[in-house]
């Protein structure tokens, strides 16, 4: 299997005063094409760092990065925010859409950046973006017309939207409610058995259960990295409103 | 990202505030029309000057008695009487550049006319003065040569005299009028010229012969000298030689030596002219700083305005970085917000300021009406670089932000 991401003693240190902080110390690990990795950790176990170095938007004070064969440490700003145009979609927990502009406009925005596409290439991959998670009917819709989970949706149109190696997802279901996320979490299942690569950051253990593989951080370090079985997200789905129904009655 | 796209979402974003973006633009709008305003303003009051002084004779040159000194006192020029004859006769044989030489000599007279009078003034002067000042005759003839020999009681009479003077619609040529004691005969009137810069009427006029005037009037009587002699060049740009060849000839008919310094004043019409329009040109320069003043303002608006912006919208620009945009993609995006902006601006101030102007010269003050593209070219060259000089900095912290901490701001 093709490695997409291979990270080898990982550091990143902050200097908070006269004080180093260690918000990675130490992390190694592989993610394989087509795997779906939950990344866990409660909040300063260092994950939102790692998912920052993960995403390009940092670069590690020490170790080794590399991702689809490319190695992080040597690339300068302009080079990282090629790499981030090229290689990563990203998912953030808030959506962030650009208010005031339509859902295919908000999903061709990464292809903006790309001179290779041109103007009908980036719009004919919106469409098809927005088909894959089912909602070419609401392509003229804006932000503020659309329900979180809907936004949510765009948003994972527009990380689909350059084909890249990885998506990285932060806390994508944190602001939905149960219901929601679970759909939320069905539409990544669906993406993943397509064959894309997926890193999914939460806190949620229940979340984490929808994912092959999970990453445990405490204290930057890694506590655990195992595989463990995938629980259908469409089968949670319907067993939740099933229980619903029932206390409805 | 291309210039379109960029020009694109530059005007999407201009578009979301709307009421905001045309506020900005409001101290761009009134500083680039006020700046337009200006200069129009000058340069029609320089060319209404202008024309007004052609009307004088644009290759007119003046030549005047210098001031004269005695025992300290500064006596003025008509008492000098250094311009005679003699210099008359060589000014017109011994010159290239000089087309036409004709003195005056002035006296003032009461000219009666049947029961209507009017107060006269006389000047005496030689047939050519008509076309170095440009006069045109409306009827009858302008004197000639031979009644110069002859000290003729003939004249040549202005509009505002044949107002005056033939109140019942008489045709003037043929009759005799009395200038004081003297009765002349009319033989020809003067096409209307109007005033002149310096608003005097060049229509209130008795032209009569020079030699008329030195034997016939008391006032001048027994006089030898000239008041002044009026000359034009053979063209007008040779009117600064012919000023040069005037001045060596009378320096030399007046024995004057070198060092000394002439007993004799040369005004060109160009001269004259640079001088009054001196004055307007400093105004106009002034008036047009203050309109740049505005112009700053309007700018440190924008740069206000742009700082608003990007404060507001970190959160979309750490998106962007994190998509993919490079810190020149969105460096560019807000200068050409900036510049966007500053151009609109400049655009709507451009056509007030023509239709300001418009309204300004050709309505009420009825001068000519001169909209100088310079100007215009100008001030779209300046609000664009309005536009980049007081986007800059705003832009370049945009362009400065760093994603992570950028996605994270609320």
């Amino acid at each position: 299997m093709k490695e997409i991401i291979e990270i080898k003693d990982l550091h990143r240190t902050f200097r908070v005063g006269s004080e180093d902080v260690h918000a990675l110390d130490g992390i190694t690990f592989t993610i394989y094409e087509g795997e779906f990795v939950s990344i866990m950790g409660t909040s300063g176990s260092g994950k939102s760092t790692l998912l920052n170095i993960l995403g390009c938007l940092d670069t590690p004070t020490s170790g080794e990065y590399i991702i689809n064969g490319i190695s992080v440490n040597l690339l300068n700003k302009n080079q990282l925010s090629t790499l981030r145009n090229r290689q990563i979609g990203f998912v953030f927990q808030n959506y962030n859409l650009l208010a005031r502009t339509t859902a295919l406009d908000n999903v061709q925005l990464p292809l903006m950046y790309n001179h290779e596409v041109s103007a009908k290439e980036r719009r004919e991959r919106a469409v098809a973006a927005l088909e894959a998670v089912k909602l070419a009917d609401r392509m003229n819709h804006m932000p503020n017309q659309l329900s979180g989970g809907q936004q949510q949706r765009v948003a994972i149109a527009r990380a689909l939207v350059n084909d890249p190696v990885i998506i990285l997802a932060d806390e994508a279901t944190g602001n939905l409610d149960t219901r929601t996320s679970y759909e939320i979490m069905t539409l990544f299942q669906d993406l993943h058995s397509k064959g894309k690569t997926i890193a999914f950051v939460t806190h949620e253990p229940d979340i984490a259960t929808f994912t092959t593989r999970t990453i445990k951080l405490r204290d930057g370090h890694v506590v655990l990295d195992e595989k463990i079985d995938q629980q259908s997200a469409a089968v949670a789905l319907a067993e939740y409103e099933k229980n619903i129904q029932n206390t409805a009655i | 990202m291309n210039i379109l796209n960029l020009v694109k979402i530059a005007i999407t974003a201009l578009l979301r505030n709307k009421g905001r973006s045309f506020l900005t633009m409001l101290g761009i709008i009134i500083g680039i029309a006020s700046v337009i305003m200006m200069v129009s303003l000058g340069r029609s009051s320089t060319q209404n000057v202008r024309g007004e002084f052609s009307s004088m004779g644009s290759n007119m040159i003046m030549i005047m008695p210098a001031r004269q000194m005695r025992g300290g006192v500064n006596m003025g020029n008509s008492s000098s009487k250094s311009l005679d004859m003699k210099d008359l006769k060589s000014l017109e044989n011994n010159t290239k550049y000089v087309a036409h030489v004709s003195p005056t000599v002035g006296s003032s007279a009461q000219l009666v006319f049947g029961a209507n009078n009017h107060p006269g003034s006389l000047t005496g002067v030689a047939p050519c003065y008509i076309d170095i000042r440009k006069y045109e005759m409306a009827e009858g003839i302008m004197f000639t040569e031979e009644h110069l020999k002859r000290y003729a009681k003939v004249c040549v009479i202005g509009q505002t005299v044949v107002e005056n003077l033939f109140t019942n619609g008489e045709d003037p040529v043929g009759q005799t009028i009395r200038c004081g004691s003297v009765p002349m005969k009319v033989i020809g009137v003067l096409a209307s010229k109007g005033g002149n810069g310096m608003g005097q009427d060049q229509d209130d006029i008795v032209l009569v012969p020079y030699t008329t005037i030195q034997t016939r009037f008391a006032s001048a009587n027994g006089r030898t000298s000239f008041n002044m002699l009026f000359a034009s060049a053979t063209r007008e740009e040779d009117s600064e030689l012919a000023a040069t060849e005037i001045t060596y000839i009378l320096r030399s008919n007046h024995g004057i030596k070198e060092g000394q310094e002439d007993d004799f004043d040369i005004r060109t019409q160009e001269e004259i002219l640079t001088a009054m329009s001196s004055v307007t040109k400093v105004l106009t320069m002034l008036l047009t700083a203050i309109a740049a003043i505005s112009l700053i303002v309007g700018g440190i608006g924008i740069m206000n305005i742009m700082y608003v912006t990007v404060t507001e919208r970190t959160k979309e620009i750490g998106l962007r970085m994190a998509i993919g945009a490079k810190s020149k993609d969105v460096l560019l995006q807000f200068l050409s917000e900036s510049v966007i902006l500053s151009l609109i601006g400049g655009l709507i101030g451009i056509i007030f300021g023509v239709l300001l102007s418009y309204v300004l010269l050709s309505l009420v003050l009825h001068w000519p009406m001169v909209i100088s593209q310079g100007a215009i070219g100008i001030s779209f060259l300046v609000c664009a670089a309005t536009g980049v000089f007081f986007g800059w900095y705003p832009a370049k912290k945009a362009a400065n932000l760093d994603p992570i901490v950028a996605l994270r701001y609320e």
